[in-house]
Order: structure tokens, then C-alpha cells, then sequence
């Protein structure tokens, strides 16, 4: 059986000799380089847009502004307010005015100069509470409110009433980097007058092919996009992809030349997408023996100058704000602002993290005031098979929830090690005594919907294509894409478990948008799932079609036809074949030996009105425990130990899903403790590098273990749901629940940076003096 | 300026310039793209290669600072330690996206190289420079542990 198995990744023997090849890496004939005019101001209006022709002419270079755009000026997202180049107004430090095109990179850099842009600089808007509803300035409709969801169930006011225990709070979340060691590029390679390609790296090509057939008006069927190898993408790759893409064929179309633009480490931490800001206010009440009551939310997050990918991420924030609890009055109010700084967008957990992190903060806050062991009062409220969410799903089927709790708990020893946080008056006399070093653990539980439910139901169908090949080697495509989490290697596992098909004889072919019908984005953790499910229908037809043709040389029905290992047996005749000798007959037969898949994602609905639906078709669960060291007088954490179990319906490689685990965790680490996008006073980025903006490094990262649950999916390839985004989802609350645990002090803002930690202490010695 | 270097044992003699960065040199005068990059920083190391045995950034080296007949070593060399360690992270699955990948494996040479019975602590401390966002670093630790026990045949 090769689900299960723990085989060697299909991409790693490429990538260790170092000939894979990533954007940077290719090149074409006479290509020439992009360099982008890009806007110095928050919010300004451009009256004037002045070209040097003199200048450019001398450089060699063209140049490109709204007005050359031979389709729509419109990077289609979700809404529609994208801009490719801006034509009036700018609405943030970086947006793009211009393109210039020429023979090598230092020239088209030069060439900025020869584009002179005159602003009048508007009144800017960075902070959401601020923007929200602003009485005159406006950088998206007439309220800056790009997006609104909302959960709502039972009588909030009554289960405020009937708690025993409320608990109330506010806390902020930072922008964060994807920090994707391969920068963003592109080339778009123009084949006569109105058909391109575009290269590149990236996670969606469907989505490029849409925004770059309307930017340049070509059909949609002469617009073939390819992915190439991606280093890393954790949702960066998501959307911007759309921007560069068009902004390079729009280059191609302008010279007729293949066009390349590789960004700058500084170009793509200052101008592409990052994890949404997020103001969460909550208040959560319980009864005296720890089962909740109420939960209510506020949740404002900063969407940036643009909606981009907005409205999903708020979706998807707003539905996990209540963690994975049951509750029977919930209120949840989640808005999106728009302000002057760069649009925010996709990153792993996708709006998750930020209400996930207060949520789980409030979860430990009541624990520890009614004095009940957080893990207990977790195994109170945790959602369990038939239990209805918050948002009024019933939840019947993979709810591995309480066994990732029981053995984290279990495998972390936490048994032993947890006791209640210490008295901090006891903790700042001890550290006048010299003991600074606090050891403390802490939990986390949450879930993760699954794909990309209601919000994003149109695009949640998937194609595929299997060929089976004269020598017995089997051929596919899909339309998701490898961005270095594993796919080529799980969905090469399930072809090969489906056909009987040794793996090694099990080969994907690069994405390319003209080998499958568009079968939406990988995002999601839905990769795995979806695409794994359309090769099996695609697997199922070809299985009919090889069963026709050697039922008679086996002496059989074609229906008591099976195949085992790589066997095609007859249940009647009892006679086997070799899947690949059967493969031979076919080929002398002339029958068919290739077929498309699809698949459709189960039902999702989601009603804002009410704000009750089923908005996911599935869901995956997870407990993290983190163990530190808090140094009181530095506010240093050292994370020493992360627990992570996961229950992933089934894990189809467990090695490489372990290597899911352990990154997104390291991610979660940097989200929690280390991570922060520092913007300027006018709206730029000052951290615009790996040397300012600071990931972990091996130095930095503690012992990850990984716990595998398996509840399997019933919908689910082989019962697996996907392991994308859930291991970063759950680490900071974990982290900052350990460090109170340790010192007593609690954190509301997260990166816990050493400078925050020891302002939270000062800040509560002078709240409770000696 | 012209040169004489030793790259992966071949001896090369070519025109280059005092400001050309090695890691140009090497990727476009020389064709072996095998060497990375992330930053053009050195704060990366993703384009990591060993300078007469010793680690650098290529990013940061300039070709008037690399003395004539050096030898240098790229992911591209058959050198049988490089061989191993690349095994060793295809079996553990060290490598997610790929783009850290050949600077951390030339790293994780010239560590074992210096002191072949590091422990994780001196692991953790060798590999430093180099910054993976995919795996968490625990599979390259286990790439480099087994590597050590010649688990790994190459
Ligand atoms: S590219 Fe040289 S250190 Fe990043
Ligand atoms: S494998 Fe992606 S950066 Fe290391």
C-alpha cells in the first residue's frame, strides 16, 4: 500500500543538486527587464504625468502608464478596486504609476527617472479604528468599510447574564512578512499580436490567466500561464502573482519582447501583501464550573489601500473567532478597513490567527480565574462529534478534536509539569533575588475549516488529467500547484494507489493553465484534498476503460475485475494481469488510455444575515502546548518545547505532512515571539529587509514534536482533509499562555519581543504595587 | 581582470571584473545556477559556498577579494561529503521548496567538515546564516545527524 508511507519527496533529488529551476533561474532570448515607477506618497493625486522622451530613448526603454493598458485597468480580485497603474489617485507608498521596459536591468532602473509624476498629497489614513467611517477622507466607498461578516446565535445579553465569570479584552496582531526565501517574479513571453505566456513563480495560475487576458483584452484561450518552480509562497503567492503577471505582460504587449521582472528582496517585503493587522476586542463569559455562556466579538482588521483577497480573509476570521467551542450565544461583529498602507492579504491561517490568538487568550484568562486546569476547562467546551459550532453547523463526522488534546497532554507530560501561574508579587521578589529564569507551558486548541468554503464556493471545483503510457508509466496533471508543501508527492501516491502503478512510475507534469480547466487556487490546505479527489474520478474512468479491455484475456466480467497491488484480478476467474502488461493490451487494442477528472467540493452555505450556515465542508483540529523560559529582566522567551497534534483525517505521507507540521509551527514561532512589519511615520516600510525584519533562524527554533491523529474524512481522499495552515494557526496563544504561566503576566500584543514582555511586567508592577 | 580558479576541482581561467560579484561569476559567467539566492544581502545565505573551505555568502563576495587559484564548492561538486548530505535530506525530507536548500547543504559541509561529531547545539549554531521559512529546520537536523552516522550510503 503506498498511502501511508512515508516515500521520498518526487521535487527533492532536483532540488538538493540545485537544478530545479525558479523564475530567476530562466531566461529567453532577447528578454528585456521591467523596472516599476512606483508612488513615494501614502495618498496623493497625481496631476501630472510627465515622460523625458529624450531620456528614455537614450536608455533604450519604453514606458508604460494607465493609458497604454489595452484592456481593463483592473487586477481582478474579489472587488474590482485593483488598479494595474494608477490614474488619478495613489492610496499607498509603493503602488505602481508606471512600467519601463529595456534591454538590461540597470537601464530600465535608470529609466524611472525619465517618468515624472506630479502629486498633490492627500490626507492619509493608517490606523482602522480611525478610518473606519471617516467623515472625509475616503480610500475605499464612502465608509473605508471594504468588507463586513458577521456571526450571531442565541441571546447574547442573557448568557452575559447567566455567567458567572466575564472576561474581557483587547488585543492586536501584526502585519507579518511571508518572508518566502525566493522573492516574487515573472516573464511574459508575447507570441505575435494577441496570444502570451507568462512564466512565473506563484500559487494560482488561474488566477493570472484571468487578470492578464483583461488587462491586455485577449481571450482567455491565447493567455497560457506557467508555474515555475516556487520557493515558497505561505499564501504571498496568492494574489500578487496577478499584479506582477499583468504588470509584465503589459510590458511584453507594449515591446514585443519576453519581459522579465525578478523584485528585489526590499522591493517585495515594501510592495507585496502581508498578513492582515487585526484589532480584536472580546468578552467572554462563563459559568462557574467552566462551561462558556457567551462570547462576543469586535474584530477590525486593516485591509490596506486595496480589497485584494479582503473579503476571504475576513470570512474566514470571522467564523474561527470563537475557536472550537461550543457556545449557545455568540456575537460576532467583523469589519475590514480600508487605510493607506499596502494592501493586506493571504497568509497561511488567512485571518485566522489574529481572532484565534484572542480567543484562546480569553479561554486562558477564565481558566485561571476560576482556578481550573486550561486543558480541563478546554475538554468542557470542546466541540465533539454532533455537537452544533457556533455558527450553527453540526459537526458530524472527523472530530479528532479531544484525542490531538489527549495526546498532546500525554506526549508533553504535561501532567506533571503544569501548575497553576505563580503569584507575580513572588515572581518580582524572587527576581530581586537573582532569579530570573522562568519556566512555564501552555496550550492552545483550535480548528481549521477546510478548503475554501462558502465565501469562495465558485471556485471550489478541480480538474485534472491521467495518461497512462505505452512503457506502464502513468502521466498526470492538475491544476494546483507544488509551492514546496508536498503535492506532487501526495497526489503521485494517490494516482499510484489507485491505478496499481508503482510510484516511481508516477510522474505530474509542470501547472499549466492549458492542460486543465480552471480548478481554482491553492489556498486553503485544499490542494491535497480536491485536486486528490478529481484524479480519482479521473482514476476511476480510466480503471473502467483498462477493465473493458482485459476482461476477456482474463476470462472475466469486466465488474469482478479489481486491482490489488499492482495486479488487475478477476474475483471470478481468480486470474491476475500486471497493471502494466494490462496497460500494453490497451495500447494494442488502440483503446483509450487518458481521461479527465473533475471533482466539485461538498455543499458549503453561509447566511450574513442570520449569521448561522455551514460554512465549511469539513474541519481539521489541533492542540499545541509550548513550553519557555521567560527571563524577567531581559523580557526574553526562550520556546524550548512545541507539542503540535494534528488530527489531518488521514496522513497519506506522513513524513512530508510532518514537515507541514514543523513549518508552519517555526512560522507560528515567528508570529507569536519574533515577527513584526514596522511601518514608517508616512506609510512606508522601514523593515524592508531579512536583516530588520527577523524570522527564525535554527538557532531560534525549539524542539518541534508532531502528533499525527487520524479521524478520517468520509468526503476525503483515503479520509484525508488537508494540513496546509492549522500548524501556524495555534503557536502564539500557546506561547503567551506559557509565558503567564511562568512569570504571571499576561501579553496582549503580539510579537511577545523581549522590549514587550518587560513593558507588560512594568506595566503590571505598576498596576499592583508592592 | 582575469582570473585562475578551482571551482569543483575544474580549473577555470576567465575575464572577470574587480566589482562582479562571485555569485553572478558563478551562476552567469560560469552557468551553475545551482548556487541560490534571497537577499543579495548576506542575510540569507541562501547562496552559500565554501571560499578555500571556509563558508561565505557569494552575495557578498566581490571578485577582487577571491585570491587567485582559490578553490571553491558549489551544490554542483561531487565531493562524496556534499553527496551524502544531499541524500541524507532527500530521505529525511529536508527539502520543501528548494530555495534554501544548496546553501544549507553547503553549510552543513563545511560544518561536518570542521567538527564531523557536532552536536545539535553546534548544529543549530554552524547553520545559523543560512534561514529556511519551509521546514521548521527539524528534518535538516535529522539530515545532518544521519549523514553523521553514515546512515546514508550515497
Ligand atoms: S543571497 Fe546571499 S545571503 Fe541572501
Ligand atoms: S525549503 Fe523552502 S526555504 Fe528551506
Amino acid at each position: 500500500m503506498v498511502i501511508g508511507k512515508p516515500l521520498p519527496r518526487k521535487d527533492a533529488r532536483l532540488k538538493v543538486k540545485g537544478e530545479a529551476q525558479y523564475i530567476y533561474d530562466l531566461s529567453f532570448p532577447d528578454e528585456h527587464f521591467l523596472a516599476v515607477v512606483r508612488s513615494p506618497h501614502a495618498h496623493a493625486r497625481i496631476k501630472k504625468i510627465k515622460i523625458d522622451n529624450e531620456k528614455a530613448k537614450q536608455l533604450g526603454a519604453t514606458i508604460g502608464t494607465a493609458k497604454e493598458i489595452p484592456g481593463k485597468n483592473i487586477v481582478h480580485v474579489i472587488l474590482d478596486d485593483w488598479p494595474l497603474l494608477a490614474e488619478n489617485v495613489v492610496r499607498h507608498v509603493g503602488e505602481p504609476v508606471a512600467i519601463v521596459v529595456a534591454k538590461n536591468p540597470k537601464n530600465a532602473k535608470k529609466a524611472i527617472s525619465a517618468v515624472h509624476v506630479e502629486y498633490e498629497k492627500l490626507p492619509e489614513l493608517f490606523d482602522p479604528t480611525e478610518a473606519k467611517d471617516h467623515s472625509s477622507i475616503h480610500i475605499y466607498g464612502d465608509n473605508n468599510i471594504v468588507s463586513y461578516w458577521q456571526q450571531r446565535k442565541g441571546d447574547i445579553n442573557k448568557g452575559f447574564e447567566e455567567a458567572d465569570i466575564i472576561v474581557e479584552g483587547e488585543y492586536r496582531t501584526p502585519a507579518q512578512e511571508h518572508a518566502y526565501i525566493e522573492t516574487q517574479g515573472c516573464i511574459a513571453v508575447p507570441l505575435g499580436h494577441d496570444e502570451i505566456t507568462v512564466y512565473g513563480s506563484m500559487q494560482c495560475p488561474f488566477y493570472v490567466q484571468r487578470a492578464v487576458a483583461d488587462i491586455l483584452g485577449y481571450p482567455w484561450s491565447k493567455v497560457t500561464i506557467i508555474q515555475t518552480t516556487t520557493g515558497g509562497a505561505f499564501g504571498g503567492k496568492e494574489d500578487q502573482p496577478n499584479q506582477l503577471a499583468s504588470l509584465v505582460a503589459l510590458g511584453a504587449y507594449l515591446t514585443r519582447k519576453p519581459v522579465k521582472y525578478i523584485l528585489s528582496r526590499e522591493e517585495d517585503i515594501e510592495n507585496t501583501s502581508k498578513r492582515h493587522p487585526a484589532i480584536i476586542r472580546m468578552k467572554t463569559g462563563a459559568s462557574k464550573d467552566g462551561v462558556l455562556t457567551a462570547v462576543q466579538v469586535e474584530h477590525l482588521m486593516n485591509s490596506g489601500a486595496y480589497a485584494t483577497l479582503t473579503p476571504a480573509v475576513l470570512y474566514r476570521g470571522c467564523l474561527h473567532a470563537v475557536g472550537p467551542y461550543r457556545c449557545p450565544n455568540v456575537d460576532v461583529q467583523s469589519y475590514a478597513i480600508a487605510t493607506n498602507l499596502v494592501p493586506f492579504g493571504a497568509f497561511r491561517g488567512f485571518g485566522s490567527p489574529q481572532v484565534l490568538f484572542a480567543c484562546e487568550e480569553q479561554m486562558d484568562r477564565i481558566a485561571a480565574e476560576l482556578n481550573i486546569d486550561p486543558i480541563e476547562f478546554r475538554e468542557r467546551n470542546l466541540i465533539k462529534q454532533g455537537d452544533t459550532a457556533s455558527f450553527g453547523q453540526i459537526i458530524d463526522n472527523s472530530v479528532g478534536m479531544l484525542e490531538t488534546l489527549k495526546q498532546a497532554k500525554k506526549k508533553s507530560d504535561w501532567e506533571n509539569k503544569w501548575k497553576p501561574a505563580p503569584d507575580f508579587n513572588y515572581v518580582m521578589e524572587e527576581s530581586k533575588r537573582g532569579n530570573y529564569k522562568w519556566s512555564g507551558i501552555g496550550i492552545s486548541t483550535i480548528f481549521y475549516g477546510v478548503g475554501l468554503g462558502s465565501a469562495g464556493k465558485q471556485l471550489s471545483r478541480t480538474g485534472s488529467y491521467v495518461q497512462l503510457e505505452p512503457d506502464g508509466s502513468v502521466r498526470f496533471a492538475v491544476g494546483t500547484t507544488e509551492i514546496g508543501q508536498g503535492m506532487i508527492t501526495v497526489l503521485s501516491q494517490i494516482v499510484a494507489s489507485e491505478l496499481g502503478i508503482n510510484y516511481s512510475k508516477v510522474n505530474m507534469m509542470p501547472v499549466d493553465t492549458s492542460r486543465v480547466p480552471d480548478s481554482g487556487p491553492t489556498v486553503a490546505s485544499r490542494a491535497t484534498t480536491f485536486s486528490g479527489r478529481s484524479l480519482q474520478n479521473a482514476c476511476q474512468q480510466i480503471r473502467s476503460l483498462m477493465f473493458e479491455i482485459i476482461a476477456p484475456h482474463l476470462e472475466s466480467d469486466s465488474c469482478n475485475l479489481q486491482i490489488e497491488g499492482n495486479y488487475i484480478i478477476s474475483t471470478s476467474s481468480e486470474k491476475k494481469i500486471l497493471v502494466e502488461d494490462a496497460i500494453e493490451i490497451m495500447y494494442q487494442e488502440r483503446g483509450q488510455v487518458a481521461k479527465a477528472g473533475w471533482d466539485v467540493a461538498p455543499p458549503t452555505d453561509y447566511d450574513n444575515e442570520k449569521g448561522q450556515g455551514n460554512p465549511y465542508a469539513i474541519y481539521a483540529w489541533c492542540s499545541n502546548i509550548a513550553e519557555v523560559e521567560v527571563d524577567t529582566q531581559t523580557g526574553t522567551v526562550l520556546i524550548k518545547n512545541i507539542w503540535a497534534a494534528h488530527d489531518v483525517g488521514r496522513a497519506i505521507n506522513p513524513q512530508t505532512l510532518k514537515g507541514q507540521i514543523e513549518g508552519g509551527t517555526l512560522q507560528g514561532v515567528g508570529y507569536g515571539r519574533y515577527e513584526e512589519i514596522i511601518f514608517t511615520p508616512e506609510g512606508g516600510i522601514l523593515s524592508n529587509n531579512l536583516g530588520t525584519y527577523l524570522v527564525p533562524t535554527t538557532k531560534d527554533t525549539p524542539n518541534i514534536q508532531s502528533i499525527i491523529v487520524e479521524d478520517p474524512w468520509k468526503s476525503g481522499p483515503y479520509g484525508a482533509k488537508g494540513i496546509g495552515e492549522q500548524p501556524l494557526m495555534g503557536i502564539a496563544p500557546a506561547i503567551t499562555n506559557a509565558i503567564y504561566n511562568a512569570i504571571g503576566v499576561r501579553i496582549s500584543e503580539i510579537p511577545a519581543t523581549p522590549e514587550r514582555v518587560w513593558q507588560a511586567i512594568q506595566d503590571k508592577l505598576q498596576e499592583e504595587p508592592e | 581582470m582575469k582570473i585562475e580558479i578551482i571551482v569543483n576541482g575544474v580549473v577555470y581561467r576567465e575575464e572577470t571584473s574587480p566589482d562582479q560579484r562571485l555569485l553572478d561569476f558563478l551562476r552567469d559567467d560560469l552557468g551553475l545556477k545551482g548556487t541560490k539566492k534571497g537577499c543579495d544581502q548576506g542575510e540569507c545565505g541562501a547562496c552559500s559556498v565554501l571560499l578555500n573551505g571556509k563558508v561565505v555568502n557569494s552575495c557578498l563576495i566581490l571578485m577582487a577579494q577571491v585570491p587567485e587559484r582559490s578553490e571553491i564548492e558549489t551544490i554542483e561538486s561531487s565531493d562524496s561529503l556534499i553527496l551524502s548530505l544531499q541524500e541524507s535530506f532527500i530521505e529525511n525530507g529536508a527539502a520543501q521548496c528548494g530555495a534554501c536548500t544548496p546553501g544549507m547543504i553547503m553549510a552543513s559541509s563545511a560544518l561536518l567538515r570542521e567538527k564531523p561529531d557536532a552536536n545539535l547545539n553546534e548544529i543549530r549554531e554552524g547553520l545559523s546564516g543560512v534561514i529556511c521559512r519551509c521546514t521548521g529546520y527539524q528534518k535538516i537536523f535529522d539530515a545532518i545527524k544521519d549523514t553523521q552516522r553514515g546512515l546514508v550510503q550515497k
